[in-house]
């Protein structure tokens, strides 16, 4: 029988959640005896190919390419998780909501103290994705089937997720795997 | 406080003896000397009363007419109704934009001019129609308008701009010395009951001679029902407010008439003022009121001396004031009241604020105006049609008015009627009248849908034209606008959304964030966006303001929505998109893209937004 396939992205995070997936260490090798990566930033593959049976998202949505990316994966993954605070909430990202679009626009392309830009216009080039105006959860805009919380979650939260849903149970996480400070 | 501003404050405040209750009036009076009301303004009216600065801040804030900031000397309110969109007001606008070098909302740098858009001004037939300060100035094309401004902009500060804004007067009293109107009446078709010629004050002279009970009596066996559109029996009002306890009782007159796309209470007032006046002075006879108020909105300023002039003729007369026609012991005089371009006035209740000097904020019921109205005294509040029904009743029977219209809806409604059609204007039909029947009388035959009843009643379509325009099918408070083919019912309704916004008074969170919200989800389906669960959205959201809210303006404000969902659902059915499995619906990208799309000045090259 086919290996189930995992494909896992990063949208408006920081990769720490990724670098926490890394810590499972050793178990990594039973990882890849368990399943077939499809899209991730592990292995470059730039598109999902297939159907993915388990979808991990770090980061929330800041911007367009996020949103087309999230679509992507929703199409294709039969369980999608967001992972960790900002793709939950948001997070540390989601802190420029309090702040006009018009503003965050020019601190980065304007006025910012290492920023030079002898055009002084906001670039419209379409390599730049378009912001959307607030940052997001994922959950605002496809449906969600799990959520893990924690920046990041730990390796071993992350290692309890992954096992009971490819062995077909329904994570049950104790206390300590959920409980940050 | 600045002694100048003192000079012209401290005057008009003794004027109106430092009444606090004619706070309202202060202020329009302070505002016509000093040009705008700006904060040292209020601080010196707040002085002046002694009463708190913010009372005199929230009103000024309140009120379309009374200004925070300063304004131009002119204020040019272009009407945004949608008989005006649709006869072209938008290109008008572009035109005054262009010829002032200003846009709408912006004051010219000189000073002189202010350009803002008005809620409906009661010109719905002559549209489309602006008001210049005072002056209404209907039937505007892009060509007139910019014509127009640019010779108001050659007079000299404080030249007198009538002459140059009104070239002909109107028909009828349009035309009397102290109106001076370019409007027009349209009047095309007088009933029975308030246009019909009668011998004056006859109605007044026979209730005199009744007892109030035996007048009342009349009214009810009429079976006479409100005009403003509620319906309520008139006569079972004037029997509450009559049995309720206090010295003193009030007869409020509502000419607020705010409803957009309704102006027959303003031909009323215009050809018809000794018939309303008689009419009030029967139901202050008959409810026991010595005080009667006019409550006059504020588009219609320009009619107030004529009606003033009325009044001060009916008490020459002997038919206003002490022992009206001779009767001892019945006392009853009429004041003017102005209302400031405030929609929610109309409702009674903020009416009855309004006219206390307050904001015209809504208040709680019950207890019921006939219990606890107008400074607390059992009010009736009637609408001007009505009152123009009872000196009719009384003189020719309640047996006669009740054998004209239908058996459940007696006499005639008066129907303001514009739109797609060929002859708009004013109807006064039977109630009872086919829908059918008034689109062939005003050449409105080939509608796509009527909107009967204003943003508050209901948008119908063909299959509707043979219901009947009474109380108990397609009641109306007398506006029906036509759309014609080509017309989309859910502009219409998205249009109407934004009336509503704009003249909630935001005291309630449904009615003040619920409008906005159905009116984002009918937008976003009329730009092609939509999918099939807003519908179910836009339904129970519809519903939650209706019941939550606390006035008739929002339990009535989800009104085109639930039209257009009801009557014209395979219109929005037909451009719902299914999305895929799995995304949420209510997440609208094309909003959310659209501030960065405004910046970077490009598209988005993942979504079609
Ligand atoms: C938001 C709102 C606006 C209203 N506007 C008017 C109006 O402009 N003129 C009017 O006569 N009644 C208006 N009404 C109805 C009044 O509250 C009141 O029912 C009416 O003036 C009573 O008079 P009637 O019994 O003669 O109709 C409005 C009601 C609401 C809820
Ligand atoms: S949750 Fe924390 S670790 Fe994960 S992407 Fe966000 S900031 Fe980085
Ligand atoms: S329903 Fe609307 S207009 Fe009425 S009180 Fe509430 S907020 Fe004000």
């Amino acid at each position: 029988m086919a290996k189930p396939k995992v494909a896992t992205t990063s949208l408006c995070g920081c990769f720490g959640c990724h670098m926490s997936l890394l810590d499972i260490d050793d178990r990594i090798l039973k990882l890849v005896e368990l399943v077939d990566f499809d899209r991730s930033p592990i292995n470059d593959i730039k598109k999902i190919e297939g159907q993915v049976d388990i979808g991990l998202i770090e980061g929330g949505c800041c911007n367009e390419e996020n949103l087309a990316v999230l679509h992507e994966f929703r199409k294709h993954c039969k369980i999608l998780i967001s992972v960790g605070d900002c793709a939950t909430n948001g997070g540390i990202p989601a802190m420029r909501n309090m702040v006009p679009l018009g503003e965050c626009y020019e601190e980065a392309f304007l006025n910012g103290p290492t920023v030079v830009n002898p055009t002084g216009r906001i670039p419209d080039d379409p390599e730049i994705p378009l912001l959307l105006d607030k940052v997001y959860p994922c959950h605002e805009a496809v449906k969600i089937d799990y959520h893990l919380p924690g920046c990041p979650p730990s390796a071993d939260t992350l290692w309890a997720a992954l096992v009971a849903l490819l062995e077909g149970r329904e994570p049950e996480l104790p206390y300590e795997l959920l409980k940050y400070d | 406080m600045s002694a100048n501003l003192q000079e012209a404050i401290g005057p008009v405040c003794e004027s109106f003896g430092h009444d606090r209750t004619r706070l309202l009036d202060i202020l329009l009076a302070v505002q016509q000397r000093l040009g705008g009301i700006d904060d040292r303004a209020i601080d010196a009216v707040a002085a002046e009363l002694a009463i708190p600065r913010v009372d005199v801040a929230g009103v000024v804030s309140f009120y379309t007419f009374l200004a925070p900031k300063t304004r131009g000397q002119l204020v040019i309110r272009l009407c945004n109704d949608l008989p005006d969109l649709m006869m072209g007001a938008e290109e008008v606008a572009a035109g005054l934009e262009a010829e002032l070098g200003i846009r709408f909302g912006e004051t010219t740098p000189d000073g002189r001019f202010t350009l803002e858009w008005a809620s409906c001004i009661g010109m719905s037939d002559q549209a489309p129609a602006a008001l210049f300060g005072d002056v209404v100035v209907p039937r505007l094309t892009p060509g007139t308008a910019r014509r127009l401004v640019a010779e108001l902009r050659q007079q000299p500060p404080g030249a007198d701009l009538h002459r140059l804004l009104v070239r002909a007067y109107g028909d009828g009293a349009n035309a009397h010395d102290l109106v001076r109107a370019a409007v027009e009446n349209n009047l095309r078709q007088a009933g029975e009951v308030i246009f019909a010629q009668a011998e004056p004050d006859a109605g007044l002279s026979k209730a005199l001679a009744m007892s109030p009970a035996e007048v009342i009596r009349e009214v009810k066996t009429a079976r006479l029902r409100g005009r403003g559109g509620a319906g309520f029996p008139t006569g079972m009002k004037w029997e509450f407010v009559r049995a309720a306890d206090g010295p003193q009782r009030y007869l409020i007159c509502n000419a607020d008439e705010g409803e957009p796309g309704t102006f027959k209470d303003r031909v009323i007032l215009t050809e018809r003022p000794d018939l309303l006046f008689e009419g009030m002075t029967i139901a202050g006879y008959a409810i026991g009121a010595e005080h009667g108020i006019l409550y006059l909105r504020g588009e219609y300023a320009y009619l107030r001396a004529y009606l003033e002039h009325v009044l001060a003729r009916r008490r020459e007369k002997g038919l206003l004031g002490k022992s009206v026609l001779g009767k001892p012991g019945f006392n009853f005089d009429i004041r003017i009241q102005m209302g400031a371009g405030a929609y929610i006035c109309g409702e009674e209740t903020a009416l009855i604020s309004s006219c206390e000097g307050l904001r015209g904020d809504p208040k709680n019921r019950p207890p019921f105006p006939a219990q606890r109205g107008y400074l607390g005294h059992p009010t009736s509040v009637n609408n001007v049609e009505t009152l123009c029904c009872v000196p009719r009743i009384i003189q020719r029977g309640s047996g006669w008015f009740a054998s004209i219209g239908s058996r459940r809806s007696t006499g005639t409604k008066c129907l303001s009627i514009s739109g797609d059609c060929t002859r708009r204007g004013v109807y006064e039909l039977p109630l009872g009248t086919t829908l059918r029947d008034v689109l062939a009388r005003c050449g409105g035959e080939d509608a796509v849908a009527v909107q009967v009843g204003g943003p508050s009643g209901r948008l119908v379509g063909p299959e509707a034209f043979d219901r009947e325009i009474c109380f108990d099918d397609l009641a109306t408070g007398g506006s029906l606008v036509v759309f014609g083919p080509g017309r989309d019912p859910l502009w219409v309704a998205s249009q109407y959304m934004a009336f509503f916004i704009h003249e909630s008074c935001g005291y309630c969170t449904p009615c003040r964030v619920g409008n906005v919200l159905l009116k984002e989800r009918v937008d976003r389906i009329l730009a092609g966006r939509g999918e099939p669960e807003d519908l179910d959205y836009l339904r129970a959201l519809a519903t939650t303001v209706k019941t939550a809210s606390r006035c008739g303006l929002g339990q009535t404000s989800p009104n085109p929505v639930l039209s257009v969902l009801d009557n014209f659902r395979p219109a929005c059915e037909a451009r719902l998109k299914e999305p895929f499995e799995g995304r949420q619906t209510g997440f609208d990208i094309a909003a959310k893209l659209a501030e960065a799309q405004r910046l970077t000045g490009r598209k988005s090259v993942h979504f079609d937004a």
